[in-house]
């Protein structure tokens, strides 16, 4: 019996899509948000690939701007996948809870449980784990929860030992748990009766209520989490300082946890991971990258399709974006000590061009189609798309 | 017959020139390929009748004697370094040597500064002195107003009289400059005897209020040029060909470039070419034989305008260089880049490296300016922005960036430095 209604399901799913993604910049200059790619995927790919393993046949989007865009280059690969997707438009932004009441039609199409996630996510999706353990307590919601080395900067989630939550505590200045939202959710249709169509925080609004009710129950998530879009880790010491100086700050926090994707990658997939001479730890390679001679790449890079690297480059915790071109003999390291630990920042735009001897490190971020010109030092720069830069940056700085 | 003196100081002068000068004679250092004061000697021994040239310096014998030697059997003439054991100044050297210089009654004999580098006009200055019946003629050059007090300045009567001359002036006197270039008729000793017996004279009344100085120094400059002015018996050439000082490590890379374009001009011979290099040159480049024939040596790719590679050295694939001098058995790893620096002699750079350095060039937007010679450091005790320069036996190690540095000899380098003296 519970097999064949199994069988019966039409599994759905809700992505928040959301905002501008201004703390993309100055990649979201160019692409909406979650079509800039993280190892050679964009980010959406990544969760929608995740769900269509969950058996997901409908994927509601939430878009609010841009939509066009994603709608094109989205369609192709959902058909690939056989999984429908809903294009849900924001008339104006509704918050983490009003987009679930807009959908209201699809998601309440059936009384199955949907997943709900925010596009800023990527990890080791726990959708199979998630929906068993939501059917067994049989109650309205289910959270994802992660684990947070200093809970004090978050709002923390409080539950028993079977995942029953009791409450949320915003940002606790005594131990109390070290769990947070990780922004996954599994919800009964049910909910959709404590939603209104307004601007409403799930998270602020909905959820403490459900926990009040005792309808809510929290899944620690396992293996690596990261919320591409929410560094509060890094916001501190060196970093703050940078953040102040720049509105572009933040799409280096998209690549810096590229190693521990990788990581993850070498462990399930190692397959997809190049290897081979002048190959340094784990490196990414689009089959449909050209790597010339003599090159030395890794450890911690992706490079996207059709991009180039000529004879002799040195290429270290970057990432190249596709059809980027990097020249003979060129040495890129996005290596930067934060907060006691190392990350990747080094992220070369879609068709950018880095000329020969370059030397590129720090936090340097080049926008789609920019041009390097050869024998320059660019020590964390950030560049707008389509600019040309003819002298080097010796420290770093945003290029208008 | 004429005769050359090739004036070059002593190992306490050229203090500006270090580290560079810590393991050679600042004169030795090489230039566009060969020692600075080789340059001297060659355009001597390029003027009809010169058969001697006598250097003149303060260094222990040893340090030129190799030199000397080559330099003998190279051009087929009489060349002979003379000591001085106590500093003398500038004219106080020649004075005691005077014998030497004056054997064999040369009709005149030059005197050349050894710190300035130039497309020397020594057959023109024979010409002009002789026509004159000049004591002593100046190769003189125009110079910026602002830059013109860091030099001799004279003003000229009509047929290139000098009727005034000052060294280095407080207030601006005049754009012609003293190039430290001479031609002089042996009568010169003359004035120097006269100038030193009013020396000894006078060290013999205030000999209670001694000075320090030795009575029987003499510069050239303030003592000769000065008393001459005016006497209708000092003559000045100006010429506007290229001519500048080598002062600072900086104006070395400066001065190799215009050598580099003078073989270009007289020897394009010396330069390197992409053929004969196996290598892809572009613009003036010297490379010593024994560079491009070490057998491990792989020079291909390799790629740079205004360059000279000493003896010896390795350059690996994939590099490039520009606006720089490498010296002897340095090796350069692959992939590496060396702009606007100096790389001493037996120093090895790590592949993918880059060594670079702020080019101090004369301001090419105004005529006649001269190399800056900046200080080290600026008024707020920062060191100022200057070429890079490695010592010898520095290791670099690879992947590193080395900006604006200047780094003493035998130091191993693992991490990046950014304007800094590395002692």
């Amino acid at each position: 019996m519970h097999e064949k209604r199994k069988k019966l399901q039409t599994m759905r799913a809700l992505i928040l899509v959301g905002g501008y993604g201004t703390r993309l910049r100055p990649l979201t200059l160019s692409r909406p948000k979650p079509l800039v790619e993280f190892a050679n995927k964009p980010i959406l790919l990544h969760q929608i690939e995740a769900l269509v393993q969950t058996n997901v046949t409908e994927v509601i989007l939430a878009v609010s701007y841009r939509a066009q865009q994603m709608e094109e280059e989205l369609v192709h690969e959902a058909k690939k996948l056989g999984v429908r997707l809903i294009f849900s438009h924001e008339p104006e932004p509704l918050g983490t809870a009003g987009p679930l009441a807009l959908a209201r039609e699809y998601l309440c199409a059936s009384d199955d449980p949907f997943f709900v996630l925010n596009s800023d996510i990527i990890c080791e999706f726990p959708f199979k784990q998630l929906l068993e353990f939501h059917e067994n307590h049989g109650k309205e919601g289910t959270i994802v929860v992660t684990k947070v080395e200093e809970p004090s900067k978050y709002g923390v989630v409080v539950y028993e030992e079977d995942g029953k939550i009791q409450s949320f505590v915003e940002k606790p200045q005594e131990f109390i748990s070290n769990k947070i939202n990780a922004g996954m959710y599994i919800l009964n249709p049910s909910v959709l009766n404590r939603i209104e169509l307004k601007p409403t925080s799930i998270e602020k609004e909905v959820f403490p209520n459900m926990a009040q009710d005792g309808e809510l129950y929290a899944l620690e998530l396992p293996g690596f989490w990261m919320d591409v879009g929410q560094p509060k880790d890094f916001l501190t010491g060196k970093y703050l300082h940078i953040m102040i100086f720049s509105i572009l700050y933040i799409c280096i926090y998209t690549y810096m946890r590229m190693s521990m994707y990788l990581t993850s990658l070498r462990q399930k997939h190692p397959e997809q991971l190049h290897s081979g001479p002048g190959i340094v730890g784990n490196v990414l390679i689009d089959p449909t990258a050209t790597i010339g001679k003599d090159c030395r790449i890794g450890p911690n890079v992706t490079i996207g399709p059709g991009a180039t690297l000529a004879d002799g480059c040195c290429i270290k915790r970057s990432t190249i974006l596709k059809a980027a071109v990097i020249k003979e003999h060129a040495w890129l390291d996005g290596q930067v000590l934060i907060v006691s630990k190392y990350v990747n920042s080094c992220i070369v735009g879609w068709r950018s061009v880095v000329g020969r001897w370059v030397r590129m490190e720090g936090t340097t971020v080049l926008g789609e189609d920019v041009i390097v010109k050869d024998e320059l030092y660019i020590n964390g720069g950030q560049v707008l798309p389509h600019k040309s830069i003819s002298t080097s940056v010796p420290e770093p700085q945003i290029i208008m | 017959m004429l005769k050359a003196v090739i004036l070059i100081g002593g190992p306490l002068k050229g203090t500006r020139f270090r580290p560079l000068s810590l393991d050679i004679p600042k004169p030795l250092f090489p230039v566009a390929g060969l020692p600075m004061i080789q340059h001297h000697i060659e355009a001597c021994t390029k003027v009809s009748g010169l058969n001697e040239v006598l250097i003149i310096g303060a260094y222990p014998k040893n340090d030129l004697a190799q030199f000397v030697q080559e330099m003998s059997s190279t051009y087929g003439i009489v060349i002979r370094y003379l000591q001085e054991f106590t500093p003398l100044g500038t004219a106080g050297g020649m004075y005691h040597f005077r014998d030497q210089i004056r054997s064999g009654s040369p009709t005149y004999f030059f005197v050349m500064n050894g710190d300035v580098c130039a497309d020397f006009p020594l057959q023109e200055m024979v010409e002009f002195h002789s026509s004159k019946q000049a004591l002593l003629t100046i190769m003189a050059t125009e110079a910026t107003r602002q830059q013109s007090l860091n030099y001799g300045c004279m003003v000229l009567r009509k047929e290139g009289e000098v009727a005034h001359y000052v060294e280095k002036p407080s207030t601006f006197v005049s754009t012609l400059i003293n190039c430290g270039i001479y031609l002089a008729s042996p009568e010169i000793f003359q004035t120097m005897a006269d100038v030193f017996h009013a020396n000894q004279q006078q060290d013999h009344i205030m000999q209670l209020c001694y000075n320090g100085r030795d009575p029987a120094h003499i510069a050239f400059e303030q003592d000769i040029l000065t008393r001459l002015a005016g006497s209708g018996r000092l003559f000045a050439l100006p010429v506007f060909r290229w001519w500048s000082q080598v002062k600072t490590a900086g104006s070395a890379i400066y001065a190799n470039r215009h050598y580099l374009a003078l073989y270009k001009q007289k020897q394009p011979d010396r330069l390197a070419s992409t053929n004969k290099n196996y290598c892809h040159i572009i613009g003036d480049v010297y490379i010593h034989p024994s560079a491009s024939v070490h057998p491990t040596s792989v020079v291909r790719g390799i790629n740079c305008p205004n360059v000279s590679i000493g003896p010896g050295t390795m350059i690996e694939p994939g590099v490039r260089i520009r606006e720089a001098i490498v010296l002897g058995k340095a090796h350069i790893q692959a992939h590496s880049l060396i702009l606007h620096s100096i790389v001493g002699t037996g120093t090895s750079v790590g592949e993918w490296s880059r060594v670079e350095g702020t080019p101090c060039d004369p301001n090419p937007n105004k005529p006649f300016a001269k190399m800056e010679n900046l200080p080290l450091f600026n008024i707020n005790g920062k060191l100022n922005p200057s070429i890079t320069i490695l010592g010898t036996s520095v290791s670099l190690a690879a992947e590193k960036i080395l900006l604006n540095s200047i780094v003493l000899p035998h130091k191993e380098l693992t991490r990046n430095y950014k304007n800094e003296i590395i002692l």
